[in-house]
């Protein structure tokens, strides 16, 4: 707190509160009142109205439930951040370690495997299309090799888990940039003290990493995964551009109800869900992650 | 030690293949010519190199159109988060205030939220207020989707830049806004721009909320996801389209990679 006073200007003499700090945060507040939390409640209140009657109903929950495409939706939705955001993590836990090592290069290497965080889900979702199309790129190197005669369909839903291995290694292409400038920049938070303390008790570079390393690394890590789990509900463009709809997910099947079938009230519903989802995984990932806390220091 | 480096470097050999071989491959297919594309047994390395399937992409119809939505809504999208979070990202650096943690938390929700999402709502509502399928409202959104970043950025900014020269500046006679415009903002302008820059990439590749809040005023990922959807887009369309929109990051991100660590690390210095 002390350091937090000396680095902060005192503005406001003692005992008079200087409003302007107020003033200033006062637009970004009431922005966000409008445009977020407004809408978030609009999303609940939405999905719990009739569409033509307006009366307080479960209707859409119950169009929603019923709907072929949602169970699928669910399985599929957890089915690929189960997959991907593992992945991500430990190959942007890779690439941040490598850039932190320092190498000669290093910024050049940061910069391209920065990237993918410029590339849109649609963009990506199209890239790999056209390797994974069936007279794409990974076929014509196939070819080139001597391994298919004939081009392979690999996007087809005769084989499911080929369309999901295809949007897991698009998703990993693509977001695997922002779990690896969060972690970075968590690495380099980390006091150069502890490891050079770490090597004079005679620690290796793994007993250092496991040890030292990954331990502080903990809250960047945590981070990294909320982020990239919550933003795994928002999967859409990707899944589009490789699968359709023959892979349904549920910010995808929000989009259809919408657009599709014109009834917001019921595409609300998955939004609501999604907010749920989303606020029941952060939550549950802080409790796992402080128990654990609490088990290590007692 | 020799062994280490040689397993940094085929790691990074390895990893830096992984990254860049796929826009090599979409940058090869939007200039390949089209039959190549369809044609079986398929070459990798066109013989010949051709605008042929970049202008057929660039010459859709509404395609031009939409591109300059998508700029028009970028740059409406750049103002309104510089009027909106930049005073935040300011207050945040120079102020000590009761409640600036709850602002700090209320900010940084806005990135765990799945924002996106609420365009649902946000349609219904825009249908009330006049704001549907209008360029002013898809910019609202993402002005809203990109207040944690500009916000985080504009306070690490003015957190690196010290005070003590704007007070010099004050016991030499300017007042605290004229200290702030001519001592302070030159300092500043070149992080703004970075802000400014990813603001830009976040809405050109928005394609959820302008999706769902437009109808005929598509800016391009909307048009390109509505074109694959409904209208089933050749395969030459797509990968012109997603070399099109991918082009701008590339140049992007070269222009920002100072300010990379700030816009998702947690803290910076």
């Amino acid at each position: 707190m002390v350091v937090a006073d000396a680095e902060l200007p005192q503005v406001a003499p003692r005992g008079r509160v200087d409003w302007t700090p107020y003033l200033l945060v006062l637009p970004t507040l009431a922005f966000l009142g409008v445009f977020f939390v407004y809408p978030m409640a609009q999303a609940i209140w939405l999905s719990l109205t009739d569409q033509q009657s307006g009366a307080l109903s479960l209707t859409n929950f119950r169009r929603m439930g019923g709907d072929l495409y949602f169970i699928p939706a669910i399985r599929y939705s957890i089915l690929i951040m189960a997959i991907a955001v593992p992945l991500q993590v430990a190959l942007g836990l890779v690439i941040a370690l490598l850039v932190n090592s320092r190498f000669r290069g290093h910024s050049a290497f940061l910069y391209l495997t920065a990237i993918p965080i410029g590339i849109s889900d649609l963009a990506a979702g199209l890239i790999w299309l056209s390797i994974f199309t069936e007279r794409g790129y990974l076929n014509a190197f196939l070819d080139a090799a001597g391994l298919a005669a004939q081009p392979i369909t690999f996007l087809t839903y005769e084989h499911t888990s080929w369309l999901i291995g295809a949007i897991v290694v698009t998703e990993v292409w693509r977001a695997t940039a922002i779990v690896m400038l969060i972690l970075l920049s968590g690495l380099q938070l980390i006091a150069k003290d502890y490891h050079d303390t770490a090597s004079i008790f005679g620690a290796g570079r793994w007993q250092t990493l496991r040890h030292v390393t990954l331990p502080l690394l903990r809250p960047s890590l945590q981070t990294a995964l909320i982020i990239r789990t919550i933003l795994a509900f928002q999967l859409f463009a990707t899944v589009v551009a490789l699968a359709g709809r023959q892979i349904p997910v549920l910010a995808g099947e929000a989009y259809f109800w919408y657009s599709l079938y014109r009834s917001p009230n019921v595409a609300s519903a998955y939004a609501a869900l999604i907010l749920v989802l989303s606020a029941a995984i952060t939550f549950g990932y802080l409790r796992l992650l402080r128990q654990r806390e609490l088990e290590m220091t007692a | 030690m020799t062994l280490r480096r040689l397993g940094i470097y085929s790691a990074v050999v390895v990893i830096s293949a992984w990254v860049a071989l796929p826009l090599v491959l979409i940058t090869l297919a939007a200039f390949s010519p089209r039959e190549i594309l369809y044609a079986w047994p398929r070459r990798i390395w066109p013989e010949r190199f051709t605008l042929d399937t970049m202008l057929f992409f660039v010459r859709s119809a509404g395609v031009l159109q939409s591109v300059v939505n998508s700029l028009i809504v970028a740059v409406l999208t750049i103002v309104l988060a510089f009027l909106i979070s930049a005073p935040t990202g300011y207050a945040l650096a120079r102020y000590r205030f009761r409640g600036r943690d709850a602002v700090q938390l209320a900010i940084l929700a806005t990135k765990m939220f799945p924002a996106t999402v609420l365009s649902i709502p946000l349609a219904v509502a825009f249908i009330k207020w006049g704001l549907y399928d209008r360029l002013i409202g898809v910019a609202i959104v993402h002005a809203t989707l990109s207040i944690p970043f500009v916000t985080v950025i504009v306070s690490s900014v003015f957190v690196g830049i010290s005070y003590e020269l704007e007070e010099a500046a004050m016991t030499l006679g300017s007042s605290r806004l004229q200290a702030f415009l001519r001592v302070t903002m030159p300092m500043a302008l070149p992080g703004l721009a970075a802000a400014a820059i990813f603001t830009f990439v976040l809405s050109w590749n928005e394609v959820f909320a302008a999706t769902i809040l437009t109808l005929n005023n598509r800016t391009l990922p909307a048009l390109i996801i509505n074109s694959v959807v409904a209208a089933g887009a050749p395969l030459h369309y797509r990968f012109a389209g997603g070399f099109f929109m991918v082009l701008p990051a590339l140049i992007i991100i070269l222009l920002i990679r100072r300010y990379l660590l700030t816009l998702w690390g947690v803290t910076v210095r």
